[in-house]
């Protein structure tokens, strides 16, 4: 597998499920190196879109090309099981699925030093537990683990391989704060390891903290591109400055300018303005826009 | 890591979840075990030839006993893994699929192993069991006992793919395992059963396990009442060898991996 182009080149991918089109018509790249998170609703299509990247599932039409291999031969369908060269796909990619398998009755320690053992160069399988925060669970049973904690381990068996680009389906669901927070830490350390990462998240301020460019898909289309600052336009949007009116209630003026209407306004009252904001829209504003238009 | 040590790790694995859970080994070993007695304390006569019923049940126990470590074991284990998303995982990454049921043929000879030496055991001590005293008898014993329960390990993962969740598993299997256990001659002595009834259990394989080991536990003599006048050896390696062929092929061909709504 080449190491120069794109990790991910995806092209009119469509996908149905019996008259329902799950995906369609979507396009994508991924650039090596990028954190590139996938947004939208439930049932919107990232989950299907994604799982059609890992070669778990089969698209109906368009190309795709996942480190230079169609996920779909190299996923070994019938006829292709156990290929040399599925194998070795397999060993550059990392997978954490949107539900965690359990291995019920084995330890943290002894699921993640077996998956090591799949991969040609894996990482340290205690330095995995320690970044993923289960130092002190090394020796628990898996069952006993809370939610929080089995997705950890979800992700030390997605990064254990030392994987060139890493699958991350909605990763931080069950997490509190915190742990989101650290999880974070730990996803910018990959990144700045090399390592490609595709995530879907329900979190605005995840993929506005971790991604370099976010896609916006809704009922099964591409509705929007870009980095989190340009997203639709979001750097472009006017700002709201809102101060309290002499009469009791809120005053509110949209504009290009806020800080002449700022200081317009320090004049007017002669020093501070009651209750003084200026905002612009979150991603979280523009994302239910874009949702609730689509 | 090489491939074959990859398998044996994981047979390792499979082993060790099924001792931690130990009511699955209390039940799994001390079942038979419990059924021998239960039955070698109602019927304690003779079926004929001198052959005491224990003597003959014990022979349909070990087959039985096989058959529950392979078929029903894993007819029942492997949806609730693919339920738990536990194969959909291990698909995602470049283990060869090969390692996964390697694993299991380790857990299954590990299980019979260890169930059948209890079952022997306590037989023997409290149940009077004639051990085979000939090199023979015992190397018989062994080619019916891995040929037996490479089918019935072979059928278990064939049949894995029926049961649509993990929770309807056992519903889907233990009536099988069950009728086959009364009707292949483990309860009851096999002629004994009506000829239809013969007939139709002489198309699975249990029925031809349970003969095999006849000719190891009970006399040559005995032979002439089985229903074909001997214990027709080659015949029972026949039905065994095809049984492994034709559930080996629907392995391959039907396995799934996935749930359907993983699409």
């Amino acid at each position: 597998m080449e190491d120069q182009g794109s990790a991910i080149v995806v092209q009119g991918l469509r996908k149905t499920y019996g008259d329902n089109v799950a995906v369609d018509a979507v396009d994508l790249e991924v650039a090596r190196g990028e954190i590139f998170a996938l947004l939208g609703p439930n049932g919107a299509g990232k989950t299907t879109t994604v799982e059609i990247l890992e070669g778990y599932r089969k698209r109906d039409a368009g190309t795709v090309q996942v480190l230079g291999t169609d996920p779909a031969v190299a996923a070994g369908g019938p006829g292709t099981t156990g290929s040399e060269h599925a194998r070795r796909w397999r060993q550059q990619i990392g997978i954490v699925l949107q539900g965690t398998g359990e291995f019920d009755e084995l330890t943290v320690g002894e699921v993640v030093r077996h998956f090591a053992r799949f991969y040609p160069k894996p990482d340290d399988p205690a330095s995995v537990i320690e970044r993923v925060g289960l130092a002190d669970k090394v020796k628990a049973r898996t069952h006993t683990l809370s939610g929080g904690q089995k997705r950890r381990l979800d992700v030390a068996l997605g990064i254990v391989g030392r994987p060139a680009l890493l699958f991350l389906d909605e990763p931080t669901t069950g997490f509190d704060p915190e742990a989101r927070r650290e999880f974070w830490g730990l996803i910018r350390d990959l990144r700045d390891g090399g390592t490609t990462i595709l995530l879907t998240t329900h979190y605005l301020e995840e993929a506005e903290a971790l991604a370099d460019r976010v896609g916006v898909i809704a009922a099964g289309r591409l509705i929007a591109l870009d980095t989190p600052g340009r997203l639709g336009r979001r750097d472009e949007a006017l700002a709201t400055v809102s101060w309290r009116a002499d009469g009791g209630g809120w005053e509110r003026r949209r504009s290009a300018t806020p800080t002449a209407v700022v200081s317009e306004l320090a004049e007017r009252y002669g020093g501070e303005v009651p209750g003084l904001t200026v905002s612009r829209p979150t991603l979280e504003d523009i994302y239910l826009d874009m949702i609730g238009a689509s | 890591m090489n491939a074959p040590t990859l398998g044996l790790r994981q047979g390792e694995l499979e082993i060790r979840q099924f001792l931690r859970s130990r009511e699955q080994v209390v039940f799994t070993l001390l079942f038979p075990a419990v059924m021998i007695v239960v039955f070698g304390s109602i019927f304690d006569g003779t079926i004929g030839d001198g052959v005491q019923f224990t003597q003959y049940f014990v022979t349909g126990m070990i087959a039985t006993g096989l058959m529950t470590a392979g078929f029903q074991a894993l007819a029942i284990q492997i949806p609730m893994e693919r339920d738990r998303g536990v194969l959909k995982r291990l698909l995602g990454t470049p283990m060869p699929k090969w390692v996964y049921f390697a694993g299991k043929v380790l857990m299954v000879a590990f299980i019979a192993v260890l169930e059948t030496i209890v079952l022997i055991a306590v037989s023997t001590a409290f149940f009077g069991l004639t051990l085979p005293d000939t090199g023979t008898q015992w190397l018989t014993f062994c080619w019916v006992s891995v040929l037996g329960i490479t089918a019935c390990t072979l059928c278990g993962v064939a049949f894995s793919s029926l049961a649509r969740t993990g929770r309807s598993a056992p519903a889907v299997v233990t009536p099988v395992a069950l009728v086959l256990q009364f009707t292949s001659g483990v309860f009851f002595v096999f002629t004994s059963l009506p000829t239809w009834m013969q007939n139709v259990a002489a198309i699975f394989p249990l029925k031809w396990m349970c003969q095999g080991l006849r000719s190891v536990f009970l006399p040559a003599v005995f032979g002439a009442r089985e229903p074909g006048g001997s214990y027709e050896l080659a015949k029972v390696a026949i039905v065994l060898g095809v049984w492994c062929v034709a559930a080996l092929l629907l392995c391959l061909t039907t396995f799934k991996w996935t749930t359907k709504r993983d699409g």
